[in-house]
């Protein structure tokens, strides 16, 4: 056991952690000291607090990377739950297959992709990673192992998809991939001009592709509320490899101050928006730069600077969907905070497993913002309320501030969940959540 | 194709060194004592790429099991081609200060039984007047400290007989790299607090088979080592003596 100071990825909060580390399937969960926590950590792609543990101790699970059995035919696919989805697509794809699921970048472990039972553009299609696994194991802090599956201890399992690395420690898990015809998709561009559009142009995309989502200019107001880009896409043979990815660049150290404001953000902003002369635009890309355009950029989160950054990802169910949409974003543009990232993205109806996934039907809007103090907690809390009223909720692989009372409202099965929390388990995450429940 | 025989494969830095080589797709034979660890590192190399992969359990220690588990290599692999000797313990250096036992066994895991096992793969592969034998000695061999002197003579004792054995094979065509890894954030070094000077086993892997490749005589993994390992051997003893290194 060892101690160092660990982030998340939005750099907002560092702390020293003791740090254990499982290094294969068969270790046996580490003692920690009696009154201490640990917490099952994967690749710490997590944004907030939710992969953090200050004052007490995290399983680093990177190591337990081993692949065990791949069935060609059937595509079932079992592995320990720290290799990264990268790991994964380079050796599945040039056999056929791909994931079912995949989130906005590949440099997450499976494990973390099960804890927060992650999404990706397909949602419509597909639900949520969690869907797609048919098994997997928890190891307990009491040495217990337990197998879990819908037909298995269902419990377990609902509570352990979703379940924020609290009820233990993911070991390995069995995922059923899915055929692809090759490494490439034919993506289609679809400029819109307001909301409005967008929600016209949802239907027929969701019908007929199989990946959608879209990006949306935040600092435009009044009739331009809304407007952006559409990116639409299907897996297609393709005899050339599409764009190759090219090299990976990386930011070398944090910046002293966020590259990313206000000037810099109108400016990318418009130009994003307006280098598309055509309304539409059609190509073939490579799968590593249509699903993962920012792995290109390691520790892309430098740009930030040392305070950090904060992503806002809320789902807003139900007919209000698309009018809550609308006021957030005029809130958002009022504010002049901006936001680098707004991605829009309607979530299908198909139901998610765990007892706390954050998908269900409705639309999903992901703002990131720079970290300005109290400033930003101010737009938060106006934020906050249109999402409550709506009935909404907040992701908390995305999350290092939602109050507790907003938490416990969108997650009511909360309750229903807390009985699976391992006793040695905990996270900043949770204890904020839950404080004065 | 050139196989490799690994002897100490469930070892971070031997699993991220069997990883490239399957990638590229080399048969593999695998040799630990753990026989749960060794059979799921034997199946995630074959997934990896690796064309044949054969594993057998193995105490290095056990000096009369190393023969039978070099011919069963040899016939899986189709000959002796590459062999990687990657296992070692870093001995409790306090607890050995008090016990001779002790002391010894660590001699005779990370020294003696290398030299036993090295002295038949030398035969085997200057009959065949082939192949490269590369072993992780460590950086800790190049000077005895007070931290880890025990653990540091078993590897001096490993460099030295491989220089040795290098120059006694050139004539025969057979390659002997000495590979000295520096600081390795492995399971051997968990309870160390980790600083900047530590490499992953992967930056190491990549280096262990660069040098198998090229056939080097020594290298230092990561190659900043070798500077300052020249350094640390010029220090004159009167003044080593006191230093806190
Ligand atoms: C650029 C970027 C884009 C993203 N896009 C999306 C997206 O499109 N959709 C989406 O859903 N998410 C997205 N995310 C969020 C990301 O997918 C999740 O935060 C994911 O859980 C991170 O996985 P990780 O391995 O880094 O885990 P960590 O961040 O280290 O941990 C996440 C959670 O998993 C738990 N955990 C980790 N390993 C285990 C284990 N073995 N057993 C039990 N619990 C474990 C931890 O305790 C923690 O609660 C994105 C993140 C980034 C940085
Ligand atoms: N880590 C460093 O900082 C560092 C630095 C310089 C050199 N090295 C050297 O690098 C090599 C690999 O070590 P590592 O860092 O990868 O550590 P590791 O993961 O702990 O590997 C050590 C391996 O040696 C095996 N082993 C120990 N005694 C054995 C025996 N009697 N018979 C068979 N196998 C035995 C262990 O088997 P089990 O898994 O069954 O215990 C384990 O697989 C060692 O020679 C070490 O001395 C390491």
């Amino acid at each position: 056991m060892t101690s160092r100071s660990v982030s998340s990825w939005g750099n907002v909060t560092r702390a020293e952690h003791a740090l254990y580390r499982l290094r294969s399937r068969f270790d046996r969960f580490p003692q920690v000291p009696p009154g201490s926590t640990v917490l099952p950590y994967g690749n710490g792609r997590s944004y907030g607090d939710s992969c953090l543990n200050t004052g007490g101790a995290l399983l680093e699970t990177r190591s337990l990377d081993r692949f065990i059995r791949f069935d060609r035919d059937s595509g079932l696919l079992a592995c320990e739950a720290g290799v990264l989805l990268a790991d994964i697509l380079r050796f599945a794809v040039p056999c056929g297959w791909f994931l079912p699921v995949v989130p906005g970048t590949a440099y997450v472990t499976v494990g973390g992709a099960l804890a927060n039972d992650v999404h990706g553009k397909n949602h419509h299609r597909a639900g949520t990673f969690g869907r797609h696994v048919h098994r997997l194991e928890l190891l307990r802090s009491s040495g217990e192992r337990r197998v879990c599956s819908l037909e298995e201890s269902p419990q377990w399992f609902c509570a352990t998809v979703g379940g924020l690395g609290l009820t233990g420690a993911i070991t390995w898990a069995e995922i059923q991939l899915r055929r692809v015809p090759g490494p490439a998709l034919d993506v289609e561009t679809v400029r819109f001009a307001n909301l409005d559009e967008f929600f016209a142009l949802c239907d027929d995309s969701d019908r007929e592709f199989e990946y959608t989502v879209s990006w949306i200019d935040c600092l435009a107001r009044g009739p331009r509320l809304g407007r952006g880009l559409l990116q639409r896409a299907n897996h297609i043979e393709s005899p050339s490899r599409g764009r190759p990815a090219g090299r990976r660049l990386s930011v070398p150290f944090v910046s002293p101050v966020s590259l990313v404001n206000a000037a810099t953000l109108r400016v990318f902003n418009t130009l994003h928006y307006r280098l598309r002369r055509t309304a539409r635009a059609r190509g073939v890309a490579d799968f590593q730069s249509f699903f993962f355009p920012l792995d290109r950029l390691r520790h892309w989160n430098r740009l930030y600077g040392p305070r950090g950054f904060y992503q806002y990802q809320c789902v807003l169910p139900g007919a209000g969907g698309p009018d809550a949409t609308a006021r957030l974003l005029e809130t958002v543009a009022r504010s002049g905070l901006g936001s680098f990232l707004a991605v829009l993205k309607r979530f299908g109806s198909l139901a998610s497993p765990g007892m706390l996934s954050f998908p269900r039907a409705g639309v999903t809007l992901a703002l990131d913002f720079p970290n300005k103090g109290p400033f930003l907690e101010r737009l938060f809390h106006e934020l906050d309320e249109v999402v409550s009223a709506a009935g909404g909720r907040l992701y908390p692989a995305k999350d290092g501030r939602m109050p507790g009372a907003l938490f416990r409202s969108g997650y009511p099965q909360w309750t229903q969940f807390a009985p699976y929390i391992d006793p040695a388990c905990s996270s900043n995450f949770w204890r904020r959540v839950t404080e004065g429940a | 194709m050139s196989g490799t025989l690994v002897i100490g494969a469930t070892s971070a830095i031997a699993e991220a060194t069997a990883r490239r080589l399957a990638e590229r797709g080399d048969p593999l034979y695998l040799v630990a004592r753990d026989g749960e660890r060794l059979a799921a590192i034997a199946a995630d190399l074959a997934m990896r790429g690796s064309p044949r992969v054969g594993s057998e359990r193995l105490d290095a220690n056990d000096l009369a099991a190393h023969e039978g588990m070099l011919d069963r290599a040899e016939r899986f692999l189709g000959g002796l081609d590459t062999v990687l000797i990657a296992y070692g313990t870093l001995s409790d250096q306090r607890a050995c200060e008090d016990s001779v036992a002790l002391t010894l066994r660590e001699l005779h895991t990370n020294a003696l039984s290398v030299v036993a096992l090295l002295t038949q793969i030398a035969n085997r592969l200057a009959g065949r007047g082939a192949g490269t034998i590369a072993v992780i000695s460590s950086v800790a061999g190049d000077r005895g400290r007070r931290a880890n002197y025990v653990y540091g003579s078993a590897k001096a004792l490993v460099s030295t007989f491989l220089s040795g054995l290098r120059q006694r094979l050139s004539r025969h065509g057979v390659a002997v790299v000495t590979l000295k890894p520096g600081f390795v954030d492995t399971p051997m070094t968990a309870a160390l607090e980790k600083g900047w000077m530590w490499a992953t086993p992967e930056r190491v892997a990549a280096g262990i088979v660069r040098a198998i490749d090229r056939r080097a005589g020594v290298a230092y993994l990561p190659a900043f080592w070798r500077p300052i390992m020249l350094v640390i051997r010029l220090i004159p003893e009167r003044i080593f003596r006191t230093l806190e290194l």
